[in-house]
């Protein structure tokens, strides 16, 4: 559905993209992750045709973005980071103008209301934009970019400025609309992209640096697991029993937590929680808490931004990509 | 591309600025027309289509500092530019806009014409062919206000900028005659507005000054496209 070739831009003598390259297919949600002035936003903006690459090209359902301009387009619906809102118009005004700016060929007041209904935007219609909340003007934002209905959707941090209630609802309508759109979806928030998409791209100083699925980003395919593990008994004796468990290959000992208590991490080759148990049902040793480390997206995300893996997993998922 | 059209012609009565354009160049027509027709029992309505030129100045920049600029700062561009048109058209639906409102104001002469013509016979001729003078060079101010909205953020800026221009323009002619070299007063004539814009308020509807008002016009507009044509690429 959308393909990106070999992206490059420069800012006058400052690269901003770097050979980006990504394909996405039908009805899959990209997330985009990075930190401010990484290059998310200008990606978006030469995918939707606002800003010209200096290399590469993008294609749209097979439409190249600077051959057809226009067919491409009406392909896009986009919210920019700064949802692009004429404050003089009512909500209703607004859209109507972005209805027949996209030149879209439907009934007018049906469509309009079917998009207000779905982004809960109904009650406003009448008022003035300048007049609403920054979530409401969120809101009219992902409106205009549905207009239309189409395939493809650009929504640049779109619940920036949310709070917590709109935020799980716009993100369970991303997800919605997921089943019969492509979506491009830009954020600094890890758990968002975590809830919301099934494919991660992490990008800093305008290069690549990740491209996963997000299972493997996350470490929960990959072969090495890690068990945290409370032991009330001498620390010792504890850590000995803990590395002569079958299948374990590293022991790390994060100190006493409580009086008489010690805490490990356990790295295995395989789930070895079974075993473990019974290594210390033998002796007096009682465990009092074990809980497997899910390794976050959060871990990764720093360890490639950082350039400082902070752990093997890290360094696994990176030579996989 | 009427989607363009009509929202910005919208805009300008949505917010003060239209009115206020309109009451001013009103105002100043009306007291012109007074002091040049009524009071001296005059039926010659071209003094004050002369007089109203530099008002003309004034207003224009008034009218086309917004056009760019403040799509600019709004980001209200990216809509304009990611949706499926193309920046020629927007250009053109932005210029006519801003084309129309002015026209708006020129509807003044009209309504005096018709005031003169309860008392006297006014030459419709003169009045016609002056209003259309004025829509002719009116629409190359308009370009290049445009032109100069789309280069910067602030319409402030924008209004100032384009006023100091057109005035600069309007004094071509004085440098004109006070300079003494004669290649110099040729080119400065072929350039001067006002000099032009004269022999429509004198009834006169030369070609060769409508060819130049309209290059003049498709010239800054041409400009504006690339500027924005541009700024994709900044």
């Amino acid at each position: 559905m959308i393909k990106v070739k070999n992206l490059t831009k420069y800012y006058v003598h400052e690269r901003a993209l770097d050979n980006v390259s990504f394909t996405l297919g039908e009805g899959e949600i990209l997330g985009f992750l990075g930190p401010n002035g990484a290059g998310k936003s200008t990606t978006m903006n030469i995918i939707t045709g606002y800003l010209s690459s200096d290399a590469g090209t993008v294609e749209i359902d097979g439409t190249d973005i600077l051959e057809n301009p226009s067919l491409a387009k009406k392909k896009i619906g986009y919210l920019p980071e700064i949802p692009p809102l004429y404050n003089d118009m009512t909500v209703r005004g607004y859209l109507e103008f972005m209805f027949r700016l996209k030149k879209v060929k439907k009934p007018m007041k049906e469509h309009i209301n079917s998009i207000c209904e779905l982004v809960k935007i109904s009650d406003v219609k009448e008022r003035v934009i300048k007049h609403l909340s920054k979530g409401y003007r969120q809101r009219v934002g992902l409106a205009q970019a549905l207009i239309g209905d189409p395939p493809v959707l650009i929504l640049d941090e779109p619940t920036v400025g949310l709070d917590p209630q709109q935020i799980i609802e716009i993100r369970r309508l991303i997800r919605d609309l997921g089943k019969k759109h492509t979506i491009i979806l830009s954020s600094h928030l890890l758990s968002e992209v975590q809830a919301v998409c099934d494919k991660i791209l992490i990008i800093n100083e305008g290069k690549i640096v990740a491209d996963e699925l997000k299972t493997s980003l996350t470490g929960t395919g990959s072969s090495t697991s890690k068990l945290r593990v409370v032991v009330e008994g001498r620390r010792q004796q504890v850590r000995s029993l803990l590395q002569k468990v079958d299948g374990v290959t590293k022991v790390t000992d994060l100190g006493e937590t409580e009086k008489g208590c010690c805490e490990f991490t356990v790295e295995s080759r395989r789930d070895v929680r079974r075993l473990v148990f019974r290594a210390l049902s033998k002796t007096d040793f009682s465990i009092l808490e074990m809980s497997p480390v899910e390794f976050s997206l959060e871990d990764t995300y720093l360890g490639i931004i950082t350039g400082k893996a902070g752990s093997k997993e890290v360094q696994d998922n990176v030579s996989n990509i | 591309m009427s989607a363009i059209y009509r929202r910005e012609l919208g805009s300008y009565f949505t917010s003060p600025i239209g009115y206020a354009v309109l009451a001013a160049f009103m105002f100043f027509s009306g007291i012109f027309f007074y002091v040049q027709c009524l009071y001296p029992g005059s039926v010659n309505m071209s003094p004050v289509f002369q007089s109203m030129f530099f008002i003309v100045l004034f207003v224009i920049p008034l009218i086309t500092m917004r056009s760019f600029a403040d799509d600019k700062k709004n980001k209200t561009d990216q809509a304009l530019l990611t949706a499926p048109v193309s920046i020629p058209s927007v250009v053109l639906s932005k210029f006519l806009s801003s084309l129309t409102v002015f026209a708006f104001c020129l509807c003044s002469f009209i309504i005096e014409g018709i005031a003169l013509s309860f008392m006297a016979s006014p030459d419709w001729s003169v009045i016609i062919g002056n209003v259309f003078g004025m829509i002719i060079m009116g629409s190359s101010f308009v370009a290049l206000g445009i032109f100069i909205s789309s280069l910067t953020e602030s319409s402030v800026v924008a209004a100032i900028v384009s006023f100091v221009i057109n005035v600069l323009i309007s004094l071509l002619d004085s440098i004109g005659y006070t300079v003494n070299w004669d290649w110099l007063t040729k080119v400065i004539n072929v350039l001067s507005f006002q000099g032009k814009y004269n022999d429509f308020a004198l009834g006169m509807v030369s070609l060769s000054n409508v060819v130049f008002f309209i290059s003049v016009t498709c010239l800054f507009l041409f400009l504006t496209d690339r500027v924005i044509e541009k700024r994709r690429w900044a």
